[in-house]
């Protein structure tokens, strides 16, 4: 049986979300922990959630 | 100043060619089909057009009912020979075919084909298009939003610049300008770049980041412009990335790509391979990201509000209406994110490229 390309589309989209989920809650708690180094937690979270993200649409465009 | 000014005409120049060199899919042409389309196959037909390029600057109204508001674009041709006339041309004449110098054209699913005198359209098994397309420098609606941006910005920090000549205290636009440099400055080209060479990128990261921003909020706008939704325009910018992390390399940057330092020589030869890889998947990601993030967020908005003409309950048109409101504020967000990240990761793969190891690791 064939699986239809829409699956994949939502398990990448599943991934990409869980991961970046992942990255948004682990900055949230270092925030909490210590909010003076907020500014720097925040720019290395949107990195690694952009890195994510273009490897979601890349998987996404493939599809 | 002179030499300055001359790169950022350079630069949208290049922007502006690989703007009118992609083109979108292809879709129902308003000629074609005549008779009542139900709401939705218009709510389809209303994002199509809205997510790729056209030949003419559609504001309102529809095209079969000839109440719509546009103003024709220039097309500019190359077949051997060069020609140039107004988009108006298409509609002007009975069966929408244009004769320049010998030879004629006709705009056929959003884009030009060479044609005989009847304006007859060919095509193969598959039903694609067998005429020959000439080559089209035409100056679409996205190269026509993007040269207004360019301008927009030429004005914005030109009279900004002359303003800090003579009083450094910012005042009107400067001072909503300031903070954005600064913040392009101090978060972004500093820690990346390092102390010693940031200065030399930051006219392309300050450029860049106004660019996306003003391209990406001019998008938000009911002028229905797309720029930076336009893989052909993304792909300009982080080509334009890609030369100039290439051309700053430095010799460690060089080193760590070909022959990795601190690692077994059976792992050099493995990693090579991989990094090659990776200086081309870094623009690619840049280039993608970009794209979809304002593609997807452009067919979402359109599709919601969409959803307002779908219901007919009154009570649902406002929650959609509602939503429509939420996300185009989200969007906001969006069109400001994705600068700054273009910006940011531009910036990392400069700093990549110009940092010195002083350890061997």
């Amino acid at each position: 049986m064939e699986i239809p390309a829409i699956v994949g589309a939502g398990l990448i989209v599943i991934g990409a979300g869980m991961g970046i989920g992942r990255i948004g809650g682990s900055a949230m708690e270092a925030i909490a922990r210590q909010p003076e180094a907020s500014g720097k937690i925040q720019t290395a979270m949107i990195i690694a959630a952009a890195l994510i993200e273009g490897i979601g649409f890349a998987a996404l465009f493939a599809v | 100043m002179q030499i300055k000014r001359f790169g950022f005409f350079a630069f949208l120049f290049a922007l502006s060619l690989t703007a009118s060199a992609g083109d979108g899919h292809d879709s129902h042409d308003s000629h074609d089909d005549h008779g009542e389309k139900s709401i939705k196959e218009q709510i389809n037909e209303v994002k199509e057009h809205h997510l790729k390029d056209s030949h003419s600057f559609h504001l309102w109204g529809d095209h079969a009912k000839g109440n719509s508001v546009e103003f024709p674009l220039p097309i500019i041709l190359w077949d051997g020979q060069l020609h140039f006339f107004m988009s108006s041309e298409f509609h002007h004449q009975e069966n929408g075919v244009v004769e320049s110098k010998g030879s004629h054209f006709r705009l056929y699913h959003s884009k030009v084909y060479s044609t005989d005198a009847e304006g007859h359209i060919n095509y193969d098994e598959e039903h694609h298009v067998t005429n020959e397309k000439p080559i089209d420098f035409s100056i679409t609606k996205t190269v026509f939003s993007t040269i207004l941006v360019g301008l927009l910005m030429l004005w914005m920090f030109g009279s900004v610049a002359k303003r800090y000549k003579n009083d450094l205290v910012p005042r009107g636009l400067s001072k909503f300008l300031e903070p954005l440099v600064i913040l392009v400055r101090d978060d972004i080209a500093r820690p990346n770049i390092g102390e010693k060479d940031y200065k030399r990128f930051m006219p392309y990261l300050l450029t860049v980041f106004f660019f996306i921003w003003i391209a990406n909020m001019i998008g938000q706008t009911p002028l229905g412009i797309n720029i930076t939704g336009n893989i052909a325009v993304t792909f300009g910018l982080a080509l334009i990335t890609f030369f100039i992390t290439q051309f700053s390399g430095k010799k460690d940057y060089w080193a760590h790509i070909f022959w990795m330092p601190g690692v077994p020589y059976v792992m050099r030869i493995v990693l090579m391979p991989i990094e090659v890889l990776g200086l081309f998947v870094k623009p690619f990601s840049l280039m993608i990201r970009l794209y979809a993030n304002i593609l997807a967020g452009h067919t979402v908005i359109i599709s919601i509000i969409g959803l307002i003409f779908v219901f007919g309950a009154w009570g649902a048109k406002g929650a959609f209406f509602g939503l429509t409101f939420f996300l185009s504020i989200i969007e906001l967000l969006v069109a400001f994110l994705q600068a700054y990240i273009f910006t940011m990761l531009s910036a990392l793969y400069f700093g990549s490229a110009v940092e010195e190891h002083d350890e061997h690791h």
